[in-house]
């Protein structure tokens, strides 16, 4: 057999669609899809809203190959209602981490999400919990779940709580990752809490340089599909599993977080505790600067 | 039902449970079950980054104790905490590390039960009450992922546009009914009946899969999801 | 959402040997076009949901040249449209028959 090849073009992953996503991440001509657009899997609770539905539902799923192995892949489409999850997107990833468990093979998550999808939020709800307990199930028998975050929707309501339950987080600078979107937010607490049309705070709050700095994130990648297919190909060499001594691990981790930063009132404080010595310049720093810059970060290696 | 008459219903020989602030802690002696584990949020509060490291903390000592003891997982909450500080900690951590602590302790050998018997909505929802192995309710509780006026402002509908469309499918709108039919409440107790018996009933039920999809296809409220994902895994394993 | 229909005498066969191709996204202004080879060598089949009402003519137009520019013979195209201007649902017409001829790997 020939050396793995992946396609030479880099794209933007913020621009590319799910599909241009998954061809770029593994190997080329690999990918082989599950429940396909022809087989016109649709929302059957979009039509009572009148709203158009995707033959695909939003999300993508199948297998590939990456640097030789296979993997199992789910791409989400963010253009289309803002990648949430409604029940047919969400019973196709559910599907599919149930097989890597039961396959004892490993799998991708390409986040692009605004959360819940509203028209069908029972189902959403339900759904998230279903992947959340079917990747914990999965990561117990071995297998690595990894979440890739660097879409336009970003990563947000229960699709952040996902990405909280995957073994290793890849997140590129416009990969953002919280519960509450900034609207939400606002909406709710006012604007003096949040200001949502500031986006210079979203990014510095919910951006991935934040995530990847507090230990959020493991993998900090360019905004380049090439980028993020090595950092795909060097997440999937370890494997963690799931047990008490990860948990207890994080919970270390994620009290030690609050101690260090708990009364931090911006990003930037945070940044500066860390010892980061231009910390107003994070947001500015190209990758390999900002790599460097973040020498001291929390890590959440053995912890997640 | 009021905490107090619940735990009082529920373990009616005395219990050692605290309430410190909005949290739930302690355990007790059921009549049937022997030692259950009981923690919780309630009065109504938001879930946090400082509730969540809490409970987990509490879920994780109950799992490295090794007694395999069910735990009871009581719940009152809003949605999560919406702050500028809960997300720059990184609250998508802090929930999801909650929860798998109880899907840990689910795996782990111990039954996982949550009673939901006030409020609770989005990802405090998804960090507690989902994330347990049974999860059943007490009439009157009220499960949302968001609220009619909410969703209104968002979908851009009228709020008596939604409601008529909430009579026609329990997909989308709040409620415990709705709950139930989707799948994701596995029953709701009969509060005018003791409530020991009826715990004892659901650490009864065989520790097995997540099986709330099919009971979404046998109640009506989500049709597909059980059978794409069956369809998913046969794709998987015969490809 | 609107239902439309057009089944079209299409006699140049579309190229390459791919049995289906999709293009496109359902967002607002933007459409999904999938196309099977499914319908008889020289005919194209064109099945269209669309949240815009009252632009059958306007669809009918755009299909039309279509078929007359490009190879669709055999083709059955089902388009999902939340509200495309003419010239977007021309273009990705246009990808979708060239990603369906790209040699298969």
């Amino acid at each position: 057999m020939t050396a793995a090849t992946a396609n030479t073009d880099s794209l933007s992953w913020y621009e590319a669609s799910a599909r241009q996503r998954i061809d770029a991440l593994v190997d080329a001509g690999s990918f082989a899809e599950f429940i396909g657009p022809e087989q016109r899997e649709m929302s059957p609770h979009l039509a009572i809203f009148d709203l158009p539905e995707q033959f695909d539902d939003g999300i993508v799923i199948g297998r590939g190959r990456l640097d030789g192995s296979p993997v199992l892949v789910a791409a989400q489409e963010g253009r289309f209602m803002g990648g949430a999850f409604g029940e047919v997107h969400g019973a196709k990833l559910t599907g599919l981490l149930r097989a890597a468990r039961t396959l004892r093979q490993d799998a991708l998550i390409l986040f692009d999400t605004g959360g819940v999808r509203l028209q069908e939020a029972n189902a959403g709800e339900l759904a998230i919990a279903e992947i959340m307990r079917a990747i914990l199930e999965a990561r117990r028998a071995g297998v690595n779940v990894i979440g890739v975050i660097g879409g336009r929707a970003g990563c947000y309501g229960g699709g952040s709580l996902i990405a909280g339950t995957c073994s290793r987080l890849i997140v590129s600078e416009q990969g953002r990752i919280s519960v509450s979107g900034p609207e939400v937010i606002e909406t709710n607490k006012g604007i003096e809490e949040f200001d949502s049309r500031d986006r210079a705070l979203v990014w510095r709050t919910m951006g991935g340089k934040h995530r990847y700095l507090i230990g959020g994130a493991d993998t900090f990648v360019d905004d380049e599909t090439l980028a993020f297919r090595q950092a795909a190909i060097d997440a999937l060499k370890v494997t963690r599993g799931c047990g008490v001594a990860v948990l207890e691990a994080e919970q270390s981790r994620l009290e030690r977080r609050l101690q260090r930063f708990g009364a931090a009132r911006d990003a930037v404080d945070i940044w500066r505790a860390l010892g980061i010595s231009g910390p107003t310049d994070i947001p500015a720093l190209p990758t390999d600067a900002f790599l460097a810059a973040a020498n001291n970060r929390e890590n959440a290696d053995d912890a997640r | 039902m009021t905490l107090d008459d619940i735990l009082a219903g529920l373990f009616p020989n005395g219990s050692d449970i605290g309430v410190a602030g909005a949290m739930i802690s302690g355990s007790a002696i059921h009549p049937g079950a022997g030692l259950v584990h009981v923690l919780g949020i309630s009065q109504g509060q938001p879930l946090g980054v400082d509730e969540a490291i809490v409970l987990a903390r509490r879920v994780i000592e109950i799992v490295k104790s090794g007694d395999r003891a069910p735990i009871l997982f009581l719940v009152d909450s809003a949605s999560q905490r919406m702050s500028k500080r809960d997300e720059l900690l990184g609250l998508s951590e802090y929930l999801a590390h909650l929860a798998k602590a109880l899907l840990l302790a689910e795996a782990e050998g111990h039954r996982t039960v949550a009673l939901l018997y006030g409020g609770s909505a989005a990802g405090a929802f998804i960090a507690t009450a989902l994330a347990t192995g049974t999860l059943v309710a007490l009439p009157g509780a009220h499960p949302a992922v968001m609220d009619l006026p909410s969703m209104a402002r968002v979908t851009k509908l009228p709020i008596d546009v939604l409601k008529a469309k909430a009579e026609a499918t329990p997909v989308f709108a709040p409620g415990l009914e709705n709950m139930v039919q989707t799948g994701g409440i596995h029953v709701i107790w009969d509060d005018n009946a003791p409530l020991g018996p009826q715990l004892a009933a659901v650490l009864q039920r065989p520790q097995g899969q997540d099986d709330r999809a099919w009971l979404g296809t046998e109640r009506g409220g989500r049709r597909k999801a059980a059978e794409i994902t069956d369809r998913v895994v046969a794709l998987a394993a015969a490809s | 959402m609107e239902t439309l229909s057009f089944r079209l005498s299409a006699p140049t066969r579309a190229g390459g040997t791919r049995m289906q191709a999709i293009v496109g996204v359902v967002a607002s202004g933007n459409l999904e076009v999938l196309l099977e080879r499914a319908a008889p060598a020289d005919s194209c089949m064109i099945d269209i949901t669309t949240a815009a009402h009252g632009f059958g003519a306007v669809w009918e137009a755009v299909v039309r040249d279509f078929v007359d520019r490009r190879p669709a013979g055999g083709l059955r195209i089902s388009i999902n449209d939340g509200g495309a201007r003419p010239d977007t649902v021309a273009l990705r017409l246009a990808q979708g028959v060239r990603k369906i001829e790209e040699p298969e790997r």
